[in-house]
């Protein structure tokens, strides 16, 4: 018998791993935008979860908008990366210190 | 069947999760990374949301992830080099996500949503469109955010483009704005001439 309880729990364990690479691969670029990605998935199965238990249509709405600002976004991120790269040949995090933070 | 199924491709979904994370090559990473879309695709289809899984597989695996591997293949990214702290930040990646999850179990791992709060709905009736009730709700109540949302994938295209394009100085372009606004005096000149004699013709 399924319940909400096992949603939330599978994307609790999704978003977890996703906070753990952002950890693990401070220096890679491209995989801690895939970690956002898998961070917006583990979201997005919350919503879903919840718009079915609840019988409520506007989860998944809720869900498409987020699909749609998630592709803009990726988009945008590697084309930055893109520039970065052609700018400055690394997409090492540590290199990018120009600002001195 | 719907258990084992959830089983499956929960432990699908959380395996290749934690291969993306592990993994040193990006491209490998993002296979995985397509490998966990299908499977909570799957997952969505046992919640109902048969349009959203569908969008899913299309946008995500088809278009974001295609572009995540483009990127990846056109820089000359040195893997060892990008790799090198990798076990250094592993006990500090496995406490904070451990902490993290056990943030998340103390509000949803309760009987707060158990089956006598939030009961099992009944599957809908096999002629039901998922598509039609999302349809609905879309382009009544939430048509302004709609219509914001395609905005904002346009603003997300000129970014795109204009982040990436680069004009090199060497190369030969039209100026299609000077052919349109050329005038006809500028092309067509006439000139004054003082009439001389054609050969053979008698003076």
């Amino acid at each position: 018998m399924l319940t909400l309880t096992h949603y939330l729990i599978l994307s609790a364990i999704v978003f977890s791993i996703s906070l753990a690479g952002v950890f693990i691969n401070r220096k890679n670029i491209i995989i801690l935008l895939m970690c956002v990605e898998l961070m917006l998935l583990a979201v997005n199965t919350n919503f879903i979860a919840f718009s079915y238990y609840l019988n409520d249509t506007a989860g998944q709405v809720f869900v498409f908008f987020i699909l749609t600002v998630a592709a803009a976004e990726a988009a945008i991120g590697l084309a930055i990366l893109v520039v970065l790269f052609r700018n400055k040949r690394t997409i090492n995090v540590e290199d990018l210190d120009t600002l001195k933070g | 069947m719907e258990t084992i199924l959830f089983y499956f491709f929960s432990a699908f979904m959380v395996l290749s999760a934690l291969m993306v994370i592990t993994v040193h090559n990006p491209v490998r990473a993002a296979f995985f990374l397509v490998l966990t879309f299908f499977a909570s695709a799957a997952v969505w289809l046992l919640l109902e949301a048969e349009f959203l899984a569908v969008i899913l597989i299309i946008v995500y695996v088809g278009a974001v992830m295609v572009l995540f591997l483009f990127v990846v293949m056109m820089l000359d990214i040195n893997i060892t080099e990008l790799k090198a702290g990798f076990v250094k930040n592993l006990p500090i990646a496995i406490a904070v996500a451990l902490a993290m999850f056990g943030t998340i179990y103390y509000v949803v791992g309760g009987d707060q949503f158990g089956v006598e709060h939030f009961a099992t709905p009944d599957r809908h009736a096999a002629d039901y469109s998922n598509i039609a009730a999302l349809g609905k709700l879309l382009y009544t109540e939430y048509v302004f955010a709609f219509e914001i949302a395609a905005v904002i994938l346009l603003v997300g295209i000129v970014a795109a483009i204009s982040l990436t394009l680069r004009r090199r100085p060497n190369t030969r372009h039209q100026k299609i704005e000077d052919q349109i606004a050329v005038k006809s005096e500028d092309r067509l000149r006439v000139v004054e001439m003082a009439p001389h004699a054609r050969k053979g013709e008698r003076k």
